[in-house]
């Protein structure tokens, strides 16, 4: 987690949903990219079904999307590095750390609370 | 006979056990949007004790998600003309949403 270098809130937000089906995993992508564009420190936080988030290869043109994978991708660019993904979310689809595309930290689903603690604003989506 | 589609990720478990428990022989199924997640090997087991159920999963919904090599039995991957084809070949189409 980044240390707090100023009086900006801290923000956690949460993605509870799959990619592409409903709007809310680029919603909460557009949240996190204004904050980063505001040089608040943001996490995000991949939980349930949005773990599928995280998975690599999407290739949306057919159903008419852009690639939210490749927009993950280039968070670190905005000095957005602390995401987190929920253990027990994984292993309820059968997924592994390490088939993710993206650098995740692994917390286990008591950890949350903590995380929720630690920002001073939470975003669910 | 009847088309079910599906398109809810698989964390909506009330979505996903109401459409199972509707479904009656020679139905067919298929998942589309975020209900191609179902076909993940993890989540196989829900649909092991189907009975003269065909199961579908839509190709460009799988390739959006980049889950297209993960598909477990008993699904049958099919294009949108597929789903058109399917469409007209049952008497109706139940939509879960």
């Amino acid at each position: 987690m980044s240390e707090k270098t100023s009086d900006k809130k801290r923000v956690l937000i949460i993605n509870r949903r799959a990619p592409y089906g409903r709007s809310n995993a680029r919603d909460a992508l557009d949240v996190t990219l204004t904050c980063g564009v505001f040089e608040m420190p943001v996490s995000l936080l991949f939980a349930d079904d949005g773990v599928f988030q995280l998975l690599g290869q999407h290739n949306a043109a057919d159903i008419g999307q852009k690639n939210l994978s490749a927009n993950l991708a280039v968070l670190p660019m905005y000095d957005i590095e602390d995401l987190y993904v929920c253990a027990d979310s994984l292993q309820q689809h059968g997924l592994n750390a390490d088939e993710l595309a993206h650098t995740v930290k692994t917390v286990q689903a008591s950890d949350i609370q903590a995380l929720m603690r630690d920002h001073d604003v939470v975003l669910t989506f | 006979m009847a088309l079910h589609t599906l398109n809810q990720a698989p964390g909506n478990t009330t979505c996903l056990e109401r459409c199972l428990q509707a479904l009656a022989p020679n139905d067919a199924l298929l998942l589309i949007e975020d209900g191609v997640y179902a076909t993940l090997p993890a989540h196989a087991a829900k649909f092991a004790s189907l009975y003269q159920i065909d199961c579908y999963v839509l190709q460009p919904d799988l390739q959006a998600r980049g889950i297209e090599d993960s598909v477990s039995a008993p699904f049958n991957i099919i294009d949108d003309a597929g789903f058109v084809e399917l469409a007209c070949e049952q008497d109706k189409v139940i939509s879960w949403f």
